[in-house]
């Protein structure tokens, strides 16, 4: 038995260590725990509601905008505060800009590097390569010159020694299986990528004012639409918009759709592979008739059980008996102590830490291992993200998510239970990102048409001043964010906050078990993960990279004896 | 203080043009640069200079309490050079963030470094370390962030303090400060640091401060408070393209009314920018698109001390004494932190109300001019 340690990621995207265990070449037993902690629930008692969606910002620089948005949703939520339809629209293109950027560098920049070999690109024909890159798409950087340029500079790269974030991976690993002429085309586009993601960043400041942590507005947005100002959104912001939202959606059909379906096609293997709970949950966001309207959601909601794909369960966030956190295996303490569930309205947020105490080799996962809560609906785990949106969409019978899942199945030439998978998980997020590349520009015209029709409403500021608010109320803001759904629980009194938690998705994927021992997410899709060699393994950064953990991870493994052999950086 | 590597390693100007940049591309960076760091032309030549034959700077990149926002608005720097410069080829040795998966062999090129390179490299820090309960409020591996911190400060020859996380707390540091959330500096006393905060920093203001360094092999010139001179030493009021109408006492009154749609000054609705040191009125974000006030918030303040408890961030800033256009950040910044909005009765603007006048008469007269030409 090998014992396996993985340590990345705070609460959002932190500081996250996963421990498990290894028997003949598959890992038979896993445990997720989040190892830094803020309390930012605790600093935001007592302030102004207004000012939340700032703090709670902050809880994450990657998945920029979405926790702001959710706040903003909550105040208004609680305030019964309606925001102009231009608002609505301004969100939703911020909330499209934000996930295909978040995807696009997710797929290329802490994912690519599991499936495509660096060193193997040296060895490609640029000839061969240009063919093939021509034949998968007509994305213009494609000629034997490009690739043979590419492939000098790399080649100088890799001989100066100093492979700089390419440094030490696992190069050559038997489990990498792509040609070299693809491997190289993987690495083009990883620097293009690097180069693309600053540009639909600016959708974000031109409404926003700047990238990472734009500002939002309860109310609506702050930006003003001004025809007749230059500081204003005006008909050159516009334009700059849409142009932006015009190549995000040319990288991603050119790009990113392409290179997913010439990669898929030599790991099919990983469509039998890291599938986990099977029970998926999505609130559903992107209204196309005000945010209240759910069932004019782009992206619906509901809950899928046991893979079940016949039936869709409905969510509700206010019942007190669904969405509840239990703390049995987490590090807090609850007045009515670890046994019972909090809906997010009655939440307590009290710290106490039982741990080892630092510098430690192994937590104890018998006890309490995480600062994470374990967060349950109706006494399910559940899996979020873009899998999950994607398989809600088809269980739905969407349209245009039966059309983009079954493209890709039959190019893959795989069954649908293949969806239940650590590929299935990444190729959902690409089909995600074609879709919503889509709906960014559908909302854009809407938007010009909206100011054309002479609506130039942007804030709705009649409930803005504390004193038209009422002595007590209590909200609930949704959205989806890149990695999944996403909700924020507000409790007002007095004009102040009084309660207020977050369930994110790294909650719901990432906690520790519950009550019964029954596993979240990560630990549930860990298990009878394949790993060839414990000194280098990259099986285990596949499925753990699938659910987009934001940030480094460090895996330590160990030997029987409990001595230190490896230690594995995962970005 | 001069910073020297010791180890024969390839000058930035070989590696760039390795990497297939022209010479035209390199000038133009270092214009870029050396305007960035507020040099007269004659500093273009000496950034060439520095870059065409200066070897390598270590640095070691750690991550603590913090939100990754800084590393995010670091890649955003606008000139693709920059990225090359700084991600992947010139400096950066050590990162969780950025290197790809290599677990021991990371842990082994941080450890290289810090005793290859002792006393000589850089250590970027992005976080606050929690000094409550032990520290195990951040571990990483099994470690508490503040041993790590001391572990790998002990080599350095000068800290870079990313963000407000490093530089002042932030947001994890505001009242009441439940893990005792604490910025580099009150950890660590024996070294030069540099703090660039932020939240996060613009972009081109992380590679600039990086660049003086590799430039000049000296940390750029700091203010009081220890924050780069070139970036911080002017307040976002007195760089804000809305200045004429706060001085003319034309302000919105509520989010999107109808002098939102003028674009006058946000003080009412307020605007921290008259307490606030940042270069955003000045360079703005993500290559010069926009900046908040330019988008219709209000600066909230986001580099400056316990900005977060600095009062809500709707309320208009009370009135504060030395606040003429010619207060520094050294006469100014203690006073502006102490503040907080709390008991302090709303501030009377002072305006120049003739010139207010003159400016809505301005702009009535402008519509007028535009109805009569239609009409002709």
């Amino acid at each position: 038995m090998t014992r396996i340690v993985v340590d990345p990621i705070t609460r959002i995207e932190g500081h996250l260590r996963i421990e498990a265990e290894i028997n003949n070449g598959k890992i038979t037993d896993a445990f997720s725990s989040g190892t830094m902690v803020r309390l930012i629930e605790e600093i935001l008692r007592g302030r102004d509601p207004r000012d939340a969606w700032a703090f709670v910002g902050r809880v994450c620089g990657v998945c920029t905008t979405v926790h702001s948005l959710a706040s903003i949703r909550a105040v208004e939520d609680a305030l019964d505060i309606t925001i102009p339809p231009n608002a609505e629209l301004v969100r939703n293109l911020m909330f499209c800009a934000q996930n295909v950027q978040d995807h696009v560098i997710h797929f290329y920049h802490l994912h690519a590097l599991d499936w495509v070999d660096v060193v193997s690109a040296l060895k490609a024909d640029p000839k061969k390569t240009s063919e093939i890159a021509q034949s998968i798409s007509h994305w213009p950087k494609s000629s034997p010159g490009y690739f043979s340029d590419l492939q000098k500079r790399l080649t100088k790269f890799v001989e100066s020694g100093q492979l700089g974030i390419f440094a030490n991976g696992y190069w050559g690993h038997p489990a990498y299986k792509l040609p070299a002429e693809i491997n190289l085309i993987g690495v083009a586009h990883y620097l293009e990528a690097l180069e693309w993601q600053k540009e639909i960043a600016k959708v974000h400041t031109i409404f926003g004012g700047k990238n990472p942590h734009p500002n939002f507005l309860v109310g609506g947005m702050a930006c003003s639409i001004s025809l007749d100002d230059a500081s204003g959104i005006n008909a050159e912001r516009l334009a700059y918009v849409g142009k932006l939202l015009k190549d995000a959606q040319q990288f991603v059909e050119q790009v990113y759709i392409p290179d997913l379906l010439a990669i898929a096609p030599y790991y099919l293997d990983w469509g039998a592979i890291g599938g986990g709970l099977g029970n998926f949950m999505a609130y559903g966001d992107l209204s196309t008739s005000g945010y209240r309207d759910v069932g004019n959601y782009k992206f619906p909601s509901g809950v899928i059980l046991n893979k079940d794909l016949s039936k869709i369960h409905e969510v509700d966030l206010r019942n007190d008996s669904e969405v509840e956190e239990y703390i049995t295996n987490s590090w807090y303490e609850y007045a009515g102590g670890d046994g019972v569930g909090l809906h997010p309205w009655k939440g307590e947020t009290k710290l106490k830490y039982t741990g080892p105490k630092p510098p430690f080799d192994f937590l104890n996962t018998e006890d309490k291992y995480s600062y994470l809560k374990t967060p349950r609906w109706k006494g399910h785990a559940m899996e979020v993200g873009p899998l999950a949106r994607m398989l809600v969409g088809y269980a739905s019978g969407r349209p245009e998510f039966k059309e983009v899942v079954d493209y890709a199945l039959s190019a893959l030439n795989v069954p649908a239970t293949a969806l239940f998978s650590t590929l299935g998980r990444t190729a959902a997020r690409g089909l995600e990102a074609k879709l919503v590349a889509g709906w960014g520009l559908e909302f854009y015209d809407q938007l010009i048409n909206n100011i054309k029709n002479g609506d130039t409403r942007m804030a709705n500021t009649e409930k803005f001043k504390p004193e038209t608010w009422p002595k007590k109320a209590m909200g609930v803001g949704h959205t989806e964010a890149p990695r999944g759904a996403l909700a924020h629980w507000i409790v007002i009194e007095d004009q102040k906050i009084a309660n207020y938690q977050l369930v994110v998705p790294s909650t719901w994927n990432a906690s520790p078990r519950d009550k019964e021992g029954k596993p979240s997410a990560y630990e549930a899709a860990l298990k009878d993960t394949p790993v060839h060699d414990v000194n280098q393994p990259l099986e285990i950064l596949r499925t753990i990279h699938s659910f987009d953990p934001c940030l480094a991870c460090a895996v330590h493994l160990y030997d029987e004896e409990g001595k230190h052999i490896n230690k594995v950086k995962v970005l | 203080m001069i910073i020297e590597t010791s180890t024969k390693r390839k000058t930035y100007y070989e590696e760039l043009s390795e990497k297939g940049y022209s010479r035209r591309d390199f000038m133009k960076f270092c214009t870029m640069i050396a305007a960035y760091m507020g040099l007269q032309s004659s500093g273009v030549a000496q950034v060439a200079e520095a870059l065409k034959t200066k070897p390598r700077l270590p640095v070691i990149w750690m991550h603590f309490q913090e939100c990754t926002c800084c590393s995010e608005s670091f890649i955003r720097s606008s000139h693709p050079i920059v990225a090359d410069i700084i991600l992947d080829k010139l400096s950066l040795d050590y990162t969780e963030t950025l290197m790809a998966a290599a677990g021991h062999q990371a842990e082994e090129a941080m450890h290289k470094t810090m005793k290859e390179h002792y006393g000589e490299y850089v250590l970027c820090v992005e976080g606050s370390v929690p000094l409550g309960a032990d520290g195990v409020y951040c571990m990483i591996g099994g470690k508490s962030s503040l041993d790590i911190l001391h572990e790998v400060a002990d080599g350095a020859k000068a800290i870079i303090c990313w963000g407000s996380c490093a530089s002042n707390g932030c947001v994890q540091a505001a009242k009441p400060n439940p893990t005792t959330a604490t910025p580099i500096h009150k950890i660590i006393k024996n070294k030069p640091i540099i703090k660039v905060p932020g939240c996060p920093p613009i972009g081109e203001v992380m590679a600039g401060t990086i660049v003086h360094i590799l430039t000049f092999g000296t940390l750029p010139a700091l203010d009081s408070i220890g924050r780069p001179k070139a970036f911080y030493s002017k307040r976002v009021h007195d760089s804000c393209y809305r200045r004429p109408y706060y001085d003319a006492g034309l302000y919105v009154e509520s989010f999107d009314d109808e002098n939102a749609k003028r674009g006058y000054c946000l003080y009412k609705v307020g605007c921290k920018g008259p307490s606030t040191y940042n270069a955003c009125g000045v360079m703005r974000w993500n290559n010069g698109v926009s900046f908040p006030i330019q988008s219709g918030h209000g600066c909230f303040g986001c580099s400056e001390e316990s900005f977060w408890d600095n009062g809500p961030l709707y309320q208009r800033l009370p009135n504060i004494a030395g606040f003429g256009i010619e207060a520094t950040a050294d006469t100014v910044g203690k006073v502006a932190l102490g503040v907080t909005a709390a008991g302090i009765a709303a501030h009377a603007v002072v305006t120049n109300l003739r010139k207010g006048k003159m400016i809505d008469n301005l702009i009535s007269e402008g519509k007028e001019s535009e109805q009569q030409l239609k009409e002709d």
